[in-house]
């Protein structure tokens, strides 16, 4: 899950609300009135704009100081990790899961993913796309492991360990059974690209994907 | 009879058991408390303290359940100790349980002996102390009391129970046994169950005091003896328990007490073995033995999965009330694990929850003490819930 740091690019841009345009773009994929467990809520911000919405948030953060933030905010929100706490859930104790920034931080992301359409009928996942042209080209011709402007930690500080691309993405979701209701890629300043565009062409343009899941049944 | 028995051979903290500096709540014959024993006490009493006004719509009261040594002064000075309030950091004006806010109830459990009944009250049968003729009391016992004790003061719904340790026990029961008379809960650096390392602690104590002989048999009232002794080597081992490692070699190290070199005898060269020293010669003077006994043994015995079938979930299926749960790192007595075991059952159970952990090298006491993570964090739990409780804020005080 997501350590406390800095806020990258994407994820200061900002609507005139104030609300985080990541924040938005998640928060729109989430009915109203709605039960939402946010694993990895860091600082409870976007629980607090869900709160607006009517939401039932809930939250699960790694970082001590995240979720003593959040509790001191009112927020319901317990100390715990994507990787070993998401088990103990009920089935479909949720309606909505919402995995930010933080499934290519997870030990087993396909478990992760399993849980989270087993914990609620669907679950909003956002990820940095590792297919993105910068990247491609960081490794092609600069030969090293990339890192971008959203992507700034080097390989051996990151806690990120497990990267994909949007293609991949896609797989995984085949592969555990989770049907793909809504997609946005989105660029690096967190706008989203042109919709109906091809896959290959989110994939090579977009630094961040949004996938909204959900369990076939 | 029983009043010339009371100022004649019982020191100041014996005339406390019976008549205290608080309010006290006087259930007769005909309203006894029901024990898990399977026995009946009655007539019995529960010496309680409040702070701050009940509002008009009966919804602020705020129920304090304490801890093992603990009792009802919770924001005042001590009557024994001329000591102040056990939790004035976190209980009283603009503190995080506002008693401009909130209406703050503190009874004494059944079994203390600060003024609610237990084994050094009188037996109104034999018109002695009770001794080891007092019934053995259970957490749920302790809740059933101050159900009881609501009940008379008119309060049907708290909007809070907080405590920690073996109050955050009566918490968990609270929220276990009426879950629609609790609105939030605080069960801070709390377990739902006793664990072995602390019954076996626990089980340590008790026999210190057994071995004292002045305990004669839990007789020492009848007999004109005290168990001193025994009481206190039992609250020094305890104390241990209550601190850390880290936090022992902070405050003492391995200084020598008001010396430079080992006196070579087994006086108390070291700090810490004064301060323990202490610590014990202090806690008799406002404790009874017996009680140490029966409070000791009602944590034991508590295990609220065991009365839902060994499913603690079940214990919180459905339960309407928030909770907030708290650990401390270096608590070794209720360690963080015990409290992820309050969690999981309610998540488990559908409950709104939010959990923290606190660093720090305090130990178990330390949810008692200044720790500003925990001040924050019970006062933003309680703002939002007396907002959704629909609580104004705090009175102009």
């Amino acid at each position: 899950m997501r350590q406390r740091r800095d806020l990258t690019m994407a994820e200061s841009a900002r609507a005139p609300t104030g609300a985080r345009l990541d924040h938005l773009l998640v928060a729109d994929m989430v009915e109203p009135n709605s039960r939402v467990l946010d694993v990895g809520c860091g600082d409870g911000e976007l629980l607090k704009l869900l709160e607006t919405r009517g939401v039932d948030g809930r939250g699960i953060e790694l970082s001590r100081e995240g979720v003593n933030e959040c509790v001191a905010k009112g927020l319901a929100v317990i100390q715990g990790n994507a990787d070993t706490d998401l088990a103990d859930y009920p089935d479909d104790a949720f309606d909505y899961v919402i995995l930010s920034q933080t499934l290519q931080a997870t030990r087993h992301p396909r478990i992760v993913i399993e849980h989270l359409l087993r914990i609620a009928r669907h679950a909003v996942v956002s990820f940095p796309n590792f297919g993105h042209w910068r990247i491609r080209l960081q490794i092609l011709f600069g030969g090293r492991m990339p890192t971008t402007p959203n992507l700034p930690e080097t390989w051996y500080d990151t806690p990120n360990i497990h990267f994909c691309t949007i293609k991949d993405f896609r797989e995984l979701c085949d592969v555990v059974g989770a049907k793909m209701e809504k997609a946005v890629a989105l660029n690096a300043w967190g706008r989203p690209l042109r919709l109906n565009a091809p896959w290959w062409f989110w994939n090579l343009l977009g630094e961040q994907a949004v996938f909204l899941l959900s369990r076939r049944t | 009879m029983a009043e010339t028995q009371l100022t004649d051979d019982r020191d100041l903290r014996e005339r406390e058991a019976e008549k205290p500096h608080s309010p006290v709540a006087r259930f007769s014959a005909d309203e006894p408390l029901k024990l898990d024993a399977g026995v009946e006490l009655a007539p019995f009493q529960i010496a309680y303290q409040t702070y701050g006004t009940l509002n008009a719509a009966r919804s602020n009261a705020v129920l304090i359940c304490h801890a093992l040594t603990g009792d009802q002064h919770v924001a005042n000075v001590h009557p024994l100790t001329r000591k102040p309030g056990w939790w004035e950091t976190m209980v009283g004006p603009g503190k995080p349980i506002d008693t401009q806010r909130y209406f703050v109830i503190c009874p004494n459990v059944v079994g203390a002996c600060m003024g609610t009944t237990g084994p050094a009250s009188l037996d109104p049968k034999s018109g002695q102390v009770y001794g080891l003729d007092f019934p053995v009391i259970t957490i749920r016992d302790m809740v059933r009391a101050q159900a009881m004790l609501l009940d008379r003061l008119g309060i049907d719904t708290l909007f809070s129970v907080a405590g920690g340790s073996m109050g955050g026990m009566q918490v968990l029961q609270w929220a276990a046994s009426f879950p629609k008379r609790v609105f939030s809960a605080l069960p801070l650096a709390t377990a739902t169950r006793h664990s072995a390392q602390n019954i076996a602690f626990h089980e340590v104590g008790r026999q210190a005091v057994m071995a004292d002989p002045e305990w004669k048999g839990g007789r020492y009232f009848a007999a004109g003896t005290r168990p001193h002794r025994g009481l206190a080597v039992a609250r020094m081992g305890a104390h241990i328990t209550y601190l850390s490692d880290a936090a022992l070699h902070r405050k003492f190290g391995r200084k020598f007490q008001d010396r430079q070199n080992p006196t070579f005898s087994f006086d108390a060269d070291f700090e810490v073995e004064s301060y323990l020293r202490h610590q014990g010669s202090t806690f008799v003077e406002r404790f009874d033995a017996n009680s140490y006994l029966y409070l000791t043994r009602a944590m034991d015995y508590f295990d609220l999965a065991a009365d839902y079938g060994g499913v603690l979930a079940k214990a919180f299926r459905g339960t309407p009330t928030r909770f907030c749960v708290v650990s401390f790192t270096s608590d070794w007595l209720f360690p963080t694990s015990d409290s992820r075991a309050i969690v999981h059952a309610l998540n488990a159970g559908g409950a709104r929850v939010s959990f923290a952990e606190i660093e720090t090298d305090k130990g178990h006491d330390a949810f008692l003490l200044d720790e500003p993570e925990l001040l924050a964090i019970v006062r933003g739990f309680l703002d939002s819930a007396a907002q959704a409780r629909g609580l104004g804020p705090a009175a102009k005080g």
